[in-house]
């Protein structure tokens, strides 16, 4: 039987993400490369005590950070305004301003959510190991800051560096560009970002992309993400390449 | 015990003016968000630069008119780029292998506090109590040149240079010139200590001295900011 692992609907995509799962969210703040339509059918779903992981906890929707003047931004406020979200785990968790709170951050400031606030590049290479099937890795990112508090450390060559473990969750929400039907996905533009390590470092990686394509009309030359790491895709339809 | 200033302080361009001569042709160089992003307005001529940015671009350009943004094409500053020939994509953990693999020739950072010894404070501010880390710990471990552009003093008018970071740290002995509205200073030494090198017009070394919570020494050769 051909392989198809096209999904008709995003509220199809999610349905079996329950209660308790970690999960990825990708893109790096903006509206390209984030899940959105994924994210309202999550929303929708209504799965509750979520881990969530990735680089922000929403931050366009108080700052309007990567997406077009004149259009309303769509972040994780959804999930956390929705109370299904226990604990974040990103690098970028607030917004820029003091002034312009997100949800996310009016939740922790209620002691409703845990945070763990981890270095970008330490966060997505946590996220590449567990892909790679390494368990953990020495990075001197962090070092001598409270971010390393509790953590192993060891000298190379001179240089403190801290014991960092894989990241790993049981879905990747991703967004990409173009996939064909096997899951080979290519991206657009700097919205390759987080969506190329999570792919990997899921149990069920599931993506949104603007097309779906017969195997063939995507260049094998231009592949970002392999079918291999891919489980489900899901067409924007209308919406396309739009933010929303 | 406050002294007024002996003269009016730089504003943020000239701060950025005078990091932008630290640049080199063909530096591989990422600016942070705030001042450091100004310091591209003035680029020296001749010197050509490679923009390194966290979202996964190198060669990035100009910012793109609000109309024409593309989703798919930000800095990490979230604002839209335009699309300039010879720019390259990748993912974020390639993103932060060029930065800690040594790869990036010079990082410019704001900061909340810097040390005598160049430890850098600059993510999270205690009185919020939550703070967005982003890539600035990769950064200011991982460039080979990390130079600190900002106001001398905070709001309240205490100094940002200090003989030991009160906020949480970013990195360790990392900062290697730091570039006030008053004052330049190097980190140098085996030891590291700071070296007063250039003053803003009006000021010298006592009147840099009285706005500063740190020891620092003075250079022979004390000049005033030099912009050309």
């Amino acid at each position: 039987m051909p392989i198809d692992k096209t999904v008709p609907t995003f509220e199809e995509a999610v349905a079996d993400i329950p209660d308790g799962a970690t999960v990825f969210i990708g893109g790096f703040g903006g509206a390209g490369g984030m899940p959105h339509r994924l994210m309202l059918a999550l929303r929708d779903l209504g799965s509750k005590s979520l881990t969530i992981a990735g680089n922000t906890a929403g931050i366009a929707v108080p700052t309007g950070f990567g997406w077009p003047a004149g259009e309303e931004p769509i972040d994780h406020a959804i999930l956390v305004e929705n109370g299904q979200i226990a604990k974040v785990i990103a690098s970028f968790p607030v917004s820029g301003s003091v002034s312009r709170k997100n949800a996310f951050e009016l939740a922790f400031e209620r002691g409703e959510i845990e945070l763990e606030v981890v270095p970008q590049g330490t966060l997505v290479e946590r996220m590449r190991a567990a892909g790679a099937g390494i368990p953990a890795f020495y990075t001197p990112t962090g070092a001598g800051t409270d971010l390393a508090a509790g953590k192993e450390t060891r000298e190379f060559d001179g240089i403190e560096c801290v014991l960092e473990t894989a990241l790993r969750a049981d879905f990747a929400l991703i967004r990409g560009a173009v996939a064909d039907r096997l899951g080979n996905i290519t991206y657009s533009g700097t919205s390759r970002s987080f969506n190329v390590a999570m792919a990997a470092a899921a149990e069920i990686t599931i993506s949104e992309v603007d097309e779906i394509v017969e195997p063939g009309e995507i260049d094998p030359e231009r592949v970002d993400t392999p079918a291999i790491y891919v489980d489900r895709v899901v067409a924007r339809g209308a919406q396309g390449k739009g933010s929303r | 015990m406050t002294i007024p200033d002996p003269a009016s302080r730089l504003d943020r361009e000239v701060i950025a003016m005078r990091v932008a001569r630290e640049f080199r042709d063909g530096d591989v160089v990422n600016l942070g968000i705030g001042i450091p992003t100004l310091c591209s307005d003035f680029v020296p001529p001749g010197v050509q630069l490679l923009y390194h940015s966290e979202s996964g671009v190198l060669n990035c350009g100009p910012l793109a008119d609000e109309a024409d943004g593309d989703i798919d094409l930000i800095n990490a500053g979230g604002q839209f780029l335009q699309a300039v020939p010879g720019m390259s994509f990748f993912d974020s953990a390639e993103a932060f292998a060029m930065i800690r693999g040594g790869h990036i020739d010079l990082t410019v950072l704001g900061a909340l506090q810097v040390s005598a010894r160049g430890d850098l404070a600059n993510w999270f501010l205690p009185s919020r109590g939550v703070g967005n880390v982003g890539g600035a710990m990769d950064l200011a471990v991982g460039a080979k040149r990390v130079i600190v552009a900002m106001e001398h003093s905070d709001r309240e008018g205490d100094s940002k240079i200090v003989s030991e970071c009160t906020f949480p740290l970013t990195a360790m002995r990392c900062v290697s010139l730091i570039v006030t509205d008053v004052a330049v200073f190097e980190v140098t030494g085996r030891n590291r200590g700071l070296w007063l090198i250039e003053v803003a017009p009006g000021w010298d070394a006592d009147a840099v001295g009285s706005v500063t919570a740190a020891d620092f020494a003075v250079s022979d050769e004390l000049k005033e900011i030099e912009l050309l």
